[in-house]
């Protein structure tokens, strides 16, 4: 899983709903894993929008993954900035581990690279 | 020029022994994604998501059907040896134009609140045949094609969300046959705002299938 299927996932066990809490699930006793891909800068621009820029920020830092803060203003043109986006996003891959609610602390276990996010009947 | 179909050779494994292999019913929505290829490339999708993935054969169709365009193909499925099956078809046939991920959930759930609004192509390949309420899910083979009453009863829990999950240009591309009375779902699909079409059909032994496709208005 990489960092932009991540950046999709909040914890939804029922009554898990303070926004601050359930968003981003806090990565546990990760295995990472670095892939190259080719960059498409079109692509990246394209996805922009749809990024939660500061669940995104506070991820990569928990992970020593350098990103700015913020999107530059004119992100298009910006080389360093797609550079750094490209590798956080799209290069960066969570193998093992598990991925932790701050809210109700429930426990997503991630397996070869993929995430489970199914719950238990009371949990639903 | 006609996209081959991707290869799951890998199948045979006995750790995807619950997968559902390709069928007519896969190849049907294949061939309905072929036939809207030059749409699909002008709608320039962002977000894909496949729900129910099985083998991971549409979704590895699909990003080569957007190909050279990129997009995020996001691929769900609750059996566990689904999603590892379409982490493989993924990586054996080439869809480096897309980026693609694998989650095992129920639906969209868990990304339902990020991806509300926000898909551009959805599909799904339900479980669609005529079965006893109680078989479905029962186990994860029949996950794959249980669906209770009518065929519906999975369909029916993801229906409701689907003009919501839709990005403004969105669609949403169905497998039905006929016992699931697709003239009732375009109905109800209609009063959401979306518009549907029955695109292609096709008799495979004794299923009727259909691929209904969806399109905000």
């Amino acid at each position: 899983m990489r960092l932009i299927t991540h950046n999709m996932l909040k914890c939804h066990v029922k009554n898990c709903t303070d926004p601050d809490k359930q968003f981003p699930l806090r990565f546990k006793d990760v295995q990472l894993e670095q892939i190259d891909a080719e960059r498409n800068d079109e692509f990246l621009v394209r996805m922009l929008p749809r990024i939660d820029w500061p669940a995104l920020s506070k991820t990569t830092k928990e992970l020593d993954i350098i990103l700015p803060e913020t999107v530059p203003g004119n992100p298009e043109n910006d080389e360093e900035f797609l550079q750094a986006l490209h590798t956080a996003i799209l290069e960066t891959h969570i193998k093992q581990g598990s991925m932790l609610c701050d809210g109700c602390g429930h426990e997503y276990k991630i397996t070869n690279g993929i995430p489970n996010m199914l719950l238990a009947e009371h949990e639903i | 020029m006609g996209l081959s179909t991707p290869s799951t050779s890998h199948l045979s494994q006995s750790k995807y022994d619950s997968v559902y292999e390709p069928a007519e019913d896969t190849y049907l929505l294949l061939d309905a994604l072929e036939n809207d290829r030059s749409q699909i490339q002008e709608q320039a999708p962002t977000v894909c998501v496949e729900i129910g993935s099985g083998s991971g054969c549409v979704s590895a169709f699909l990003a080569q059907t957007l190909d050279p365009h990129s997009a995020l193909v996001l691929s769900t499925d609750i059996n566990p040896a689904a999603a590892l099956a379409t982490q493989e078809t993924i990586a054996s046939n080439d869809c480096s134009n897309c980026v693609s991920d694998q989650i095992r959930t129920r639906f969209t759930q868990a990304m339902d609140s990020r991806l509300r609004g926000s898909i551009d192509i959805l599909l799904f390949n339900p479980p669609y045949v005529v079965t006893p309420t109680k078989e479905i899910d029962v186990t994860s083979e029949a996950s794959a094609w249980a669906g209770g009453k009518h065929g519906r009863e999975v369909l029916d829990l993801l229906l409701p969300n689907v003009a919501h999950m839709l990005a403004p240009r969105g669609r949403f591309y169905l497998v039905v046959i006929e016992q699931n009375k697709p003239d009732d779902i375009l109905e109800l699909l209609q009063r959401d705002g979306l518009l549907g079409e029955r695109i292609l059909s096709r008799k495979a032994g004794r299923e009727h299938l259909s691929i209904l496709r969806f399109m905000k208005e």
